[in-house]
């Protein structure tokens, strides 16, 4: 069963053509993974399906539902949460406020003028399990201004799963980690895999390889191949393309 | 969750407290020693207080540097100064006409200057304060740019706000709960999540809320709260003037907010208190006292960049843990 699909989505930049008739369909629960040289238009496309880029041309549906018209924040509250590849978070609050906002902001009302937030015991569990579950749980009192910056893309990501989302977009979620940090962000992502749809873009290949169901390649804008890590590996075209890329 | 209550306590209980029992000694000293003037200016300090105070909410909280806060004290003058031209005195017509053209107003004003942000969204805001003081200065039945007396000051029942004492207490109740108000909002979802609009607007429109959306509103909130401050301005002064709608009122509000503390609960208030006291103080010294408080507002400013809050809230910190310190949290 297909969790979000998109048909022929196209942005343009001028004359460039950033984002090339594009067709994906990601299956409910799988850990999608786009991988592409830079500038092959990964972020454009992840901005144009959380909301944040409109798409000149193309649908794109989320759970049955034509979202394509839907502003960021109607598509959050849909579900379909994102992850930045640039840390953005909310530098003066600790980590536990900046879990518990997005846990109350994508499922309950921000519209309440007097209790304070940390009564929201719903918000306030859903935010304490994110942080826990992206490792930051010792730090959970910290300024999110004050992370080192491995534990703000942790924050990052505690971020999204606060939400609970049905469908998370990572931008790069291991974006300049170390490699211990790295190993840590993909057995936490792999501890995700199948309770969420994710669609992860992604430099890091042992990463993907290691965590993907199935695997799209993005060259100058479009979907060149899909399929299995096995398949990436096996297909000529790919190796050449992007996969000789990063080994030359 | 109690770990979160470390960073949303206010550390500036204690001192708030002491400064409101100061505020409410103030009647009975000034009777004591015979020196009623102090009462009006007092009230007058509590007035600009509520106005910083709701000024702080836009400016502080939601990062909307507005210049234009003026307008809305200003409206909320002539929504007393007005109807009692025309014979109503009812304190409750005063009020609702106060409060519904702030907020009517501050929803327009918002709605279109929110569309920019940085300068061009401090230009607007002074744009509007500065139709409505030519709107005012052009009407000239109600007295154009010489003001309009204040006919009949507002009635609630037995309660008349032109005699200095019912003003003076109604002035401390509103401050009073306007900055509960402030320091409840502060840590209440909206207030964090406005909080956050400021850090980080795209974030919030990401996690599932509308930044703009919810800075209008506090926008609007912001308005009809500095209206009010304006009702009880005029019921003070028995006078609106357009001259109270004046860009340099906005411009010393602002200063206000950013001598005390900005985004602190307790910086509006000692803004005001220290910004008109020491007005005071020197205007009695020198009629060039301007030469002594500008270069003072510049030394606080570079002191303390989270103004004077942030200098009471270094003292203390050495005897606490290295937690951060909350009141003073929200600097832009």
């Amino acid at each position: 069963m297909s969790s979000l699909q998109t048909e022929g989505l196209v942005k343009r930049y001028g004359a460039l053509l950033v984002t090339d008739h594009v067709s994906l369909d990601i299956r409910a629960g799988e850990l999608h993974a786009v991988i592409g040289p830079n500038g092959a238009g990964k972020t454009t496309l992840i901005n144009q399906l959380s909301g944040e880029l409109p798409a000149d041309e193309g649908r794109i549906v989320f759970g049955g539902q034509d979202i394509s018209a839907l502003p960021v924040h109607q598509r959050a509250r849909t579900g379909l949460l994102r992850s930045y590849q640039i840390t953005s978070i909310f530098e003066e609050f600790s980590v536990t406020e900046n879990a518990v906002l997005a846990a109350l902001a994508a499922k309950r009302s921000a519209w309440r003028f007097w209790t304070p937030m940390r009564d929201d015991v719903a918000a306030c569990a859903a935010a304490e399990a994110a942080v826990a579950a992206a490792g930051l749980a010792k730090h959970a009192d910290a300024l999110a201004g004050e992370l080192a910056y491995g534990q703000r893309r942790q924050l990052e990501l505690a971020m999204a799963l606060a939400a609970e989302p049905k469908f998370l977009l990572l931008d790069e979620p291991m974006a300049g980690m170390s490699v211990q940090e790295s190993a840590a962000v993909t057995e936490l992502l792999r501890g995700l895999k199948g309770r969420y749809t994710i669609l992860l873009v992604e430099h890091d290949m042992d990463a993907v390889f290691a965590l993907a169901d199935r695997i799209s390649v993005l060259v100058y804008g479009s979907v060149m191949f899909t399929g299995t890590p096995d398949e990436i590996r096996a297909h000529p075209e790919v190796r050449a393309v992007y996969l000789g890329e990063e080994t030359a | 969750m109690t770990s979160l209550s470390s960073h949303s306590r206010s550390s500036a209980v204690l001192p708030l407290l002491l400064l409101f029992a100061g505020f409410a000694a103030v009647p009975f000293v000034a009777t004591a020693l015979e020196q009623p003037f102090w009462i009006s200016f007092f009230a007058r300090i509590l007035i600009y207080a509520i106005a910083a105070s709701a000024l702080n909410l836009a400016l502080g909280y939601g990062g909307l540097v507005s210049f234009g806060h003026a307008l809305f004290m200003g409206l909320g003058s002539y929504a007393v100064a007005l109807p009692a031209f025309h014979g109503i005195a009812s304190g409750w017509a005063h009020l609702a006409l106060c409060i519904g053209a702030s907020s009517l107003v501050a929803l327009a004003v918002g709605a279109i200057s929110l569309r920019t942000s940085g300068m061009a969204f401090i230009m607007i805001t002074l744009a509007f304060a500065q139709m409505g003081y030519f709107l005012l200065v052009s009407l000239k039945q109600y007295g154009g740019d010489d003001g309009l007396p204040v006919a009949a000051t507002s009635q609630f029942g037995s309660l008349d706000l032109g005699s200095t004492l019912p003003l003076y207490a109604t002035a401390l109740v509103v401050l009073a709960l306007v900055t509960w108000w402030m320091a409840k909002l502060r840590s209440a979802p909206f207030g964090m999540a406005l909080r956050g609009a400021r850090q980080n607007a795209r974030r919030i429109n990401a996690i599932g809320l509308e930044a703009r959306r919810l800075q209008l509103v506090a926008f609007v909130i912001s308005g009809a709260i500095c209206g009010v401050s304006g009702m009880l301005l005029a019921n003070l002064n028995a006078f609106a003037s357009p001259s109270s709608l004046a860009w340099t009122v906005s411009g010393e509000l602002i200063v206000m907010v950013v001598l005390g503390g900005i985004g602190t609960v307790a910086g509006p208030v000692i803004g005001a208190l220290v910004f008109l006291g020491l007005e005071e103080v020197l205007k009695g010294l020198t009629e060039h006292w301007m030469l002594i408080f500008g270069p003072l507002i510049v030394v606080m400013a570079l002191v303390g960049r989270r103004g004077i809050v942030g200098l009471i809230d270094l003292w203390p910190k050495a005897q606490r843990s290295s937690t951060p310190v909350v009141v003073s949290e929200g600097g832009a």
